[in-house]
């Protein structure tokens, strides 16, 4: 690992502080929560920070889970175990406590914070290896070596001729699902609220920016609001082992039924896309009828419409698909409690 | 940078460099190897250890961040004392071969029982699943940790 200087920050305006004193030697300052994600990648020397702000002890700030009149409340430094075994998210928002249970290993779900978790970085063997000259993501500009290499894993929807990389979550299609916002910090010490959907930025010719944040922003928690498809969401996951590994495809779903007539759908995609992927198409095709299987086959081959393949991946257009009916069939299916 | 470790009820005055984490500062600075080191990138659990009670992976903490009580399975039981009711189930179950993943494995299996994932096998393989075992030894290591589960609800 590379040398770095470590700070502790003891509040969100300490970190902010730190963050915003930025000098040209030190313009790679990175906020280490927990560390996951990010010593992993230093170790790996893809991640080269020369100044890490430690923001642990905001944990006291933003390390709750909230419930709110019209809504939840998760902060940015709650561990993923934490939300996975809170009582209100298992029973109001299922499809966020699945799709935390369901990612990473025990441990790891004990140090990750939520914050990090949406930020953490693609699992392309080509971004991690950092042997392989070619990564557009790691390296701009020097192309990519997954085009033609071992693809198996990577995404087949909103790819470039730049990056074909997944993004590797799960927690982030349950937030676009239920239509959540993030609130950010900047360093000028303002906050913003924006829809999370917008936080992560397709690849196109620029796939090393990955999010819409600035240098420095803070995430500090995110808003999911209320609504009748909160309670009626399900995550599925389809992974190559039953436990602890990445989704090869995952579908978040969150419904409104009337009988068994569809009034909303909230539909997210994992595993398939360069980002959290909102399936605009599959929602639009449900709108308004009835949930049979037929109609979600129909739903499904929307929402993998214009999937690009790239040899070895080409199977994720079908296994999208498939599990995206199974999702919505089994959402559809899921008894409420009054 | 000068650090200070609270380890198995031990305070220990350290100074390290920054980049130096938990799982090297135990083995290499304190001497204490009980604590594995597979593959040191967070995908193993070998290296698993208790702070403050939870379960984390002691290559992704810096030793200079780890403020709170860390637990490695050195701190189960002292010499001549009897062993901990997981130590001993996995004795018992023959619940390992090569045994480089039981310190870990043990830690973690702890953890386990006590945030109530333990409830039944399929439960057990699931929150367990962070700690391989390359000998695959896993249908004696579920056995050990529910029979373990019951001898500590016994303890308490």
């Amino acid at each position: 690992m590379r040398e770095f200087v470590l700070e502790r920050a003891g509040d969100t305006v300490e970190a902010l502080r730190r963050a915003a004193a930025r000098t040209p030697e030190d313009g790679n300052m990175q906020y280490l929560a927990g560390g996951t994600n990010l010593l992993d990648l230093m170790k790996l020397d893809v991640m080269r920070p020369n100044r890490l702000v430690d923001i642990a002890p905001l944990a006291v700030e933003h390390g709750r889970v909230r419930k709110l009149e019209d809504g939840l409340w998760l902060g940015a430094a709650v561990k993923m175990s934490q939300a996975a075994d809170d009582p209100d998210v298992q029973s109001d928002y299922p499809v966020i406590a699945q799709s935390l249970t369901q990612a990473a290993s025990a441990q790891l779900r004990n140090m990750a914070t939520l914050g990090g978790n949406v930020l953490q970085r693609t699992r392309c063997n080509y971004f991690r290896d950092t042997s392989w000259g070619a990564c557009n993501k790691r390296e701009p500009g020097t192309g990519c070596a997954a085009m033609d290499g071992c693809n198996r894993r990577l995404a087949v929807l909103g790819v470039s001729d730049q990056c074909i990389a997944n993004y590797p979550g799960d927690f982030a299609q349950a937030l676009i699902a239920l239509g959540a916002e993030v609130n950010v910090f900047g360093t000028d010490g303002r906050d913003r609220t924006f829809a999370f959907e917008t936080l992560h930025r397709l690849p196109g010719d620029t796939p090393h920016i990955e999010t819409t944040l600035e240098p420095g922003d803070l995430i500090t928690g995110f808003k999911i609001p209320a609504g009748p498809w909160t309670r009626r969401s399900r995550y599925v996951k389809v992974r190559d082992r039953t436990s602890y590994d990445f989704a090869l495809a995952s579908a978040a779903v969150a419904l409104a039924l009337d009988g068994d007539r569809v009034v909303s759908a909230r539909i997210a995609l994992g595993g398939l896309a360069s980002v959290p992927w909102r399936a605009h198409a599959a929602e639009d095709a449900l709108e308004g009828r009835v949930l049979s299987e037929a109609n979600a086959q129909g739903a499904a081959a929307a929402a993998l419409e214009g999937a690009v393949a790239h040899g070895d991946n080409a199977f994720k257009v079908e296994l999208g698909g498939r599990t995206l009916v199974r999702a919505l069939v089994e959402t559809r299916d899921m008894e409420i409690m009054p | 940078m000068d650090i200070s470790l609270n380890v198995n009820g031990h305070r220990h005055a350290l100074s390290l460099d920054p980049r130096v984490v938990l799982l090297d500062a135990l083995r290499e600075n304190l001497g204490l190897t009980g604590t594995k080191k597979g593959c040191d990138q967070g995908q193993c659990g070998a290296c698993t250890v208790l702070i403050d009670g939870q379960r984390v992976l002691s290559c992704f903490v810096l030793a200079a961040l780890a403020t709170g009580e860390i637990t490695t399975i050195e701190g189960l039981a002292g010499e001549g004392e009897p062993l901990h009711p997981m130590q001993q189930a996995f004795i018992e179950h023959d619940a390992f071969q090569c045994g480089y993943c039981t310190p870990g494995q043990i830690l973690s299996a702890i953890a386990c029982v006590h945030e109530g994932h333990a409830t039944d096998e399929d439960e057990v393989r699931e929150y367990m699943s962070g700690n391989l075992c390359r000998c695959a030894a896993y249908p004696n290591i579920v056995k050990a940790v529910l029979a373990a589960k019951s001898d500590m609800a016994a303890n308490a």
